[in-house]
């Protein structure tokens, strides 16, 4: 009798270990070798046949595909540079240069990899469309509400994702963060 | 207590267990992941235009809207696979990925260097088999070899612009994915080399011989 509980016990501890540190570290999108520059972080490794198990396996449970690494590099940020996480109820605003590449694009996610509905369906900005400055350095207001210059629309959802790729790209495995990568700049502004 | 707090060791290093072996075995079993979703629904060896994503339906998470995008489905059992994919205007990028998901070849119109980009994919074996003469008179044929028998071919072209979308729609819609026919010429040299139109599993040799003059 002891003996069978005992093994019980210890197999429920194990199902418990086993399983929840699955489960967290599949939605922590906990893998290897990231390549983070301020808010932003890329694993340009999963885009290649070197993805660790861990990204292998979080790629299959969200069912999206990875960028290949001779496509392109997909950065991503949750919060702004202080850590503070997104709401789409507050002005976010982006500052900045982005690292040398034939086209990037900015979209903007609901958590599970959606799109977030707005008035003006739009989605993001893709190189070309973006309004700079003189030197070439822009500003995306990422807010509620519509306002003058480059405005993603956040429709208003509590939380979202940032995701910006830059295509054809000589970031990738390689890089570490430094100067010759420079992100945008992130900040959360006023909040009603 | 000893005893329990034994047990209770040996149950989390059996959970480490467990999860290293969760983490292998999730990407073999997975029902959603994004080959499992296209296989409903696109035809196997041919071009399928995959809509651009809205907030109400997107045929996988996170992909870019400014893409127009068209996936392959490939299956090399019945041979090699023939892809030509006119370049768009502004950017264009072919990306394979195996049954798992797992990105192993990506190109784009600039490293291809030409109007349309030709690719031939084929398995390891398939490849081996190839012919060395032919393999040496084409020597621009770009030949990518695939992991594993199936897998998915992405074709990706940018649209700049909400309003250059129809031309890069039109650009992955021309795009053609094609199994290579049975070479059917005898050559008694490479003639019993020629197997590697069928599956590479079967012993190529004796079979294709006298059939290659049959069918010719």
């Amino acid at each position: 009798m002891r003996l069978l509980l005992g093994s019980l016990f210890a197999l429920v501890v194990a199902a418990v270990v086993g399983l929840g540190s699955t489960y967290l570290a599949l939605s922590r999108g906990a893998t290897f070798a990231p390549l983070a520059i301020g808010a932003w972080t890329a694993w340009p490794k999963t885009g290649t046949v070197d993805a660790d198990p861990y990204a292998q396996a979080s790629i299959a449970r969200l069912g999206r595909l990875p960028t290949a690494l001779g496509d392109g590099v997909s950065f991503t940020a949750s919060a702004d540079d202080k850590g503070r996480p997104f709401d789409g109820r507050c002005d976010v605003t982006l500052t900045g240069v982005t690292p040398a590449a034939r086209f990037w694009t900015l979209t903007l996610y609901a958590p599970d990899g959606e799109l977030a509905p707005n008035a003006v369906n739009r989605y993001g900005f893709t190189s070309q469309e973006i309004v700079r400055r003189a030197d070439g350095s822009f500003e995306i207001v990422v807010a509620p509400r519509a306002s003058p210059g480059n405005w993603l629309p956040t429709g208003g959802i509590e939380r979202y994702i940032l995701v910006l790729r830059l295509y054809d790209t000589a970031v990738g495995v390689a890089t570490k963060a430094g100067r010759e990568v420079p992100m945008p700049s992130i900040a959360v502004g006023s909040c009603p | 207590m000893i005893r329990w707090l034994l047990l209770a060791l040996g149950g989390i290093v059996l959970g480490g267990i467990v999860h290293l072996a969760t983490i292998m075995i999730l990407p073999r079993t997975a029902t959603q992941d994004a080959y499992s979703r296209l296989a409903r629904s696109v035809p196997v060896n041919t071009v399928t235009p995959v809509p651009t994503p809205t907030p109400r339906s997107a045929p996988m998470p996170f992909m870019d809207p400014a893409f127009a995008s068209a996936v392959c489905r490939y299956d090399l059992t019945q041979g090699p696979l023939k892809l030509s994919v006119p370049v768009s205007p502004a950017y264009t990028s072919v990306s394979f990925y195996t049954r798992y998901d797992v990105a192993y070849y990506a190109i784009n119109d600039r490293a291809a260097g030409r109007r349309v980009i030709e690719l031939e994919l084929m398995t390891p074996d398939q490849h081996s088999q190839m012919p060395e003469d032919e393999d040496i008179t084409a020597a621009d044929r770009l030949i990518v070899e695939s992991p594993t028998l199936t897998g998915l071919i992405t074709i990706r072209a940018l649209a700049p612009e909400p309003g250059l979308m129809p031309t890069a729609q039109r650009a992955v819609a021309a795009a053609k994915c094609t199994q290579v026919e049975m070479p059917k010429d005898s050559q008694i040299i490479s003639g019993p080399k020629r197997g590697f139109a069928r599956a590479p599993s079967s012993s190529p040799a004796p079979d294709s011989a006298p059939r290659a003059p049959a069918s010719g």
